[in-house]
């Protein structure tokens, strides 16, 4: 009784080699077409797709392909009234959206565009009284916000702004009896949650609370035979956890504890090797989401052509630096 | 495929606050997808019972970096839902195309709902239908936890949330919301009973085991010995199942962390009984961290150089054989471990002095063989 281990097989004729220039193409052309179906019907996101295109085209050097004054645009377009910003133009605001804004406009060198000010009273008033952080005026609580709060607020150097006992407090609360963290109290263990409370610990200077040690391993278990990792236990490989996965490890001091060698093939293995870009699992569909993911991974693993990738923000380096801004990493 | 051009968006708030004279009267429109006429979509501007409505054209703003194109046929694999009519002095049309926009429109319906003082019944029917068609939407589990709150009423939650976790047993959403319930509304009878049985379907739902930990530690409670004892007993019988389990592991670890694993009462001889029939990496780390445990507790009931050697052979097997992935991983727990419980090392005799290496230091990146 009990199925049998989720994995992926990797077919020996699957993609080895890293083709950057076939990705740097894909995204170039991505959304060219706008009236594309699959484009039209990811609007709601289209301020974190801008995010993750651009900041994939910085790590591969071929920023300058986009069109910036056309994107810095639209981000002014898309701040409200009351400071926050939306996914696009017309849409409602939301702090996953505020924070890739700010991300797009540190890569460019352009946060002055928006009200600064304005943005910092909008993640400052979605605290609530435990320190959580709601996502917008609903109030869905998760700990994806309160990563995206202080990482926005970090960007901007603003830290102080919100009551840090209380939002460390709570992010705390979610840790499990795993090592892990979830959305919320008591939530199951999931990598991508994992991923934004270390991230969250990291900017908050906070790491030290964390498990390391039983963390890092119930990261490392993550790995499957085929070399790809998972977000929890039994669940099938996917690229993007090859990010949320690593960037944890690489935060709490134990990215060597996973088999650089074999994740690598994985991550390799999910390129398409026509259209360019990554897909979820090898022979999936590719699209820019799981593109960065793949490409910032490799970033981590130590990949030279791709430039150094913070594992805090999934930025490059180099912006972060000249922003002066750089994260704890547990050594 | 359908193919998109730019149309006006129907989308109008005219949300009049001067009073309605009479009771308000909601014409529910179609529900259904109405077949095209002619060959072609029948659009709600051209539709007879919207004629009395003044669609807003879409204003994208000033220089559109980004238009908003909206589907003028829908995908025939969704529907498109209808839209609250109301009263002539209070008029508001939202076309949902949920398949694509429940996310941008749920801002709308929610201003809707509170506005019109709508049936949040019907509105329970209609998200019941989007979740199940789009279970993996962070924002249709949530307007469903407001309009359950709305409502003051968990009473079909829990047989709902079964339902979409009869489909897939690990949806992530669908567990955040079951716990909300359990917890807002306090309804936690028959709840281990039910995660029982989803073990039953797979032992290998880390969700389920997630959840059993959930349900005993908001209800009786670990510290209670007989509830740790029956827990400790269930969980090696489903080991004996299912040897290759990371959740069943993780959960006999978890609630013996706090006791420690090698104090607990015939567990060492429950587990090492197991080796010879359902041995796996996991019962071998198990044994390691218990080990561990032992050493650090410095435990009388164990050999101290003993159980170090123990360690240390389990560590090289799991490295070398048996979890050859994870090899970085034991050679760290083994060099900890000697490190920590290691004697007789020229290096740590009081006499020499100190090296100048980094040879005793806890573990850094070691390079790649």
């Amino acid at each position: 009784m009990g199925t049998q281990v989720k994995d992926v097989v990797i077919k020996p004729e699957a993609p080895n080699t890293l083709l950057l220039d076939k990705h740097a193409d894909y995204i170039a052309a991505y959304g060219s077409k706008k009236d594309d179906y699959e484009y039209t019907l990811s609007e709601y996101l289209r301020m974190s797709g801008i995010y993750w295109g651009l900041t994939v085209m910085d790590l591969m050097g071929q920023l300058s392909r986009m069109n910036r004054e056309e994107i810095i645009e639209f981000i002014k377009s898309c701040q409200h009234d009351c400071g926050g910003i939306s996914a696009s133009t017309g849409h409602d605001p939301h702090l996953l959206y505020t924070l890739s804004a700010v991300q797009i406009l540190s890569l460019y060198d352009s946060i002055n565009v928006i009200d600064v000010d304005k943005v910092v009273d909008y993640v400052k008033g979605l605290q609530q009284e435990d320190g959580s952080f709601a996502g917008d005026k609903w109030g869905e609580i998760d700990t994806r916000f309160s990563f995206c709060a202080v990482a926005t607020l970090a960007l901007l150097g603003k830290l102080d702004v919100i009551n840090m006992d209380k939002a460390v407090g709570f992010v705390l609360s979610c840790m499990n009896f795993d090592g892990g963290f979830g959305c919320r109290p008591g939530s199951e263990s999931h990598a991508g949650q994992i991923y934004c409370c270390t991230g969250f610990l990291s900017i908050t200077g906070q790491l030290h609370q964390v498990n390391a040690d039983l963390l890092g391993w119930w990261l490392c278990e993550r790995q499957l035979p085929s070399g790809g990792l998972n977000g929890r236990p039994e669940k099938l490989p996917d690229v993007c956890y090859s990010w949320w996965v690593l960037a944890s490890l690489k935060i709490i001091g134990r990215i060597h504890w996973i088999d650089k060698a074999k994740l690598r093939s994985f991550i390799l293995a999910c390129q398409d090797e026509e259209t360019g870009g990554f897909a979820d699992r090898p022979g999936d569909m590719v699209d820019p989401f799981h593109t960065l993911f793949g490409v910032a991974g490799l970033s981590l693993l130590g990949d030279e052509q791709i430039k150094p990738v913070n594992p805090v923000f999934c930025m490059p380096e180099d912006v972060l630096q000249r922003i002066g801004l750089q994260p704890d990493l547990l050594n | 495929m359908s193919s998109v051009e730019e149309i006006s968006n129907p989308v109008a708030e005219n949300l009049e606050e001067d009073g309605v004279e009479e009771e308000n009267t909601v014409e529910e429109a179609e529900m259904e997808y109405e077949e095209p006429v002619k060959g072609g979509y029948i659009f709600y501007r051209d539709r007879k019972e919207w004629a009395d409505l003044e669609p807003v054209p879409q204003d994208d703003g000033p220089n559109p970096v980004v238009k908003i194109a909206y589907s003028e046929k829908c995908n025939k694999s969704s529907d498109c839902f209808g839209l609250q009519k109301v009263t002539k002095s209070v008029q508001v049309t939202c076309i949902l195309h949920e398949s694509v926009v429940f996310d941008v429109c749920r801002h709308y319906r929610r201003v809707l709902l509170q506005a019109l003082d709508k049936d949040l019944r019907e509105e329970m029917k209609y998200i019941t239908a989007i979740i199940e068609d789009q279970p993996k939407n962070y924002q249709v589990w949530h307007h469903r936890r407001m309009v359950v709150e709305w409502l003051n009423d968990p009473s079909e939650e829990l047989q709902f949330v079964a339902e979409i976790l009869s489909q897939d047993a690990k949806n992530y959403h669908a567990w955040q919301h079951r716990q909300w319930v359990m917890q807002e509304y306090k309804l936690w009878d028959g709840e281990l009973e039910y995660v029982e049985e989803l073990l039953e379907e797979d032992v290998r739902n880390n969700s389920a085991w997630n959840q059993r930990h959930f349900v005993i530690s908001h209800t009786r409670g670990y510290s209670d010995s007989a509830i740790l004892e029956r827990e400790v007993q269930y969980t090696l019988k489903q080991i004996k199942k299912a040897p290759h389990n990371e959740s069943a592991w993780n959960y006999l670890n978890g609630i013996l962390q706090d006791g420690g694993l090698s104090s607990y009462p015939g567990l060492l001889e429950q587990v090492t009984e197991l080796q010879d029939t359902c041995s796996s990496p996991y019962l071998t780390a198990f044994l390691v961290d218990l080990y561990e445990d032992a050493l650090e507790t410095n435990s009388s009931s164990y050999d101290q150089q003993e159980t170090l050697n123990k360690a240390l052979e389990l560590c090289k097997l799991l490295a070398e054989e048996k979890d050859t992935i994870r090899r970085e991983y034991w050679n760290y727990v083994s060099r900890s471990l000697q490190n920590t419980y290691g004697s007789g090392d020229p290096v740590a005799s009081s006499s020499d002095p100190p090296p100048p290496s980094s040879s005793q230091q806890p573990d850094t990146e070691p390079s790649d063989p």
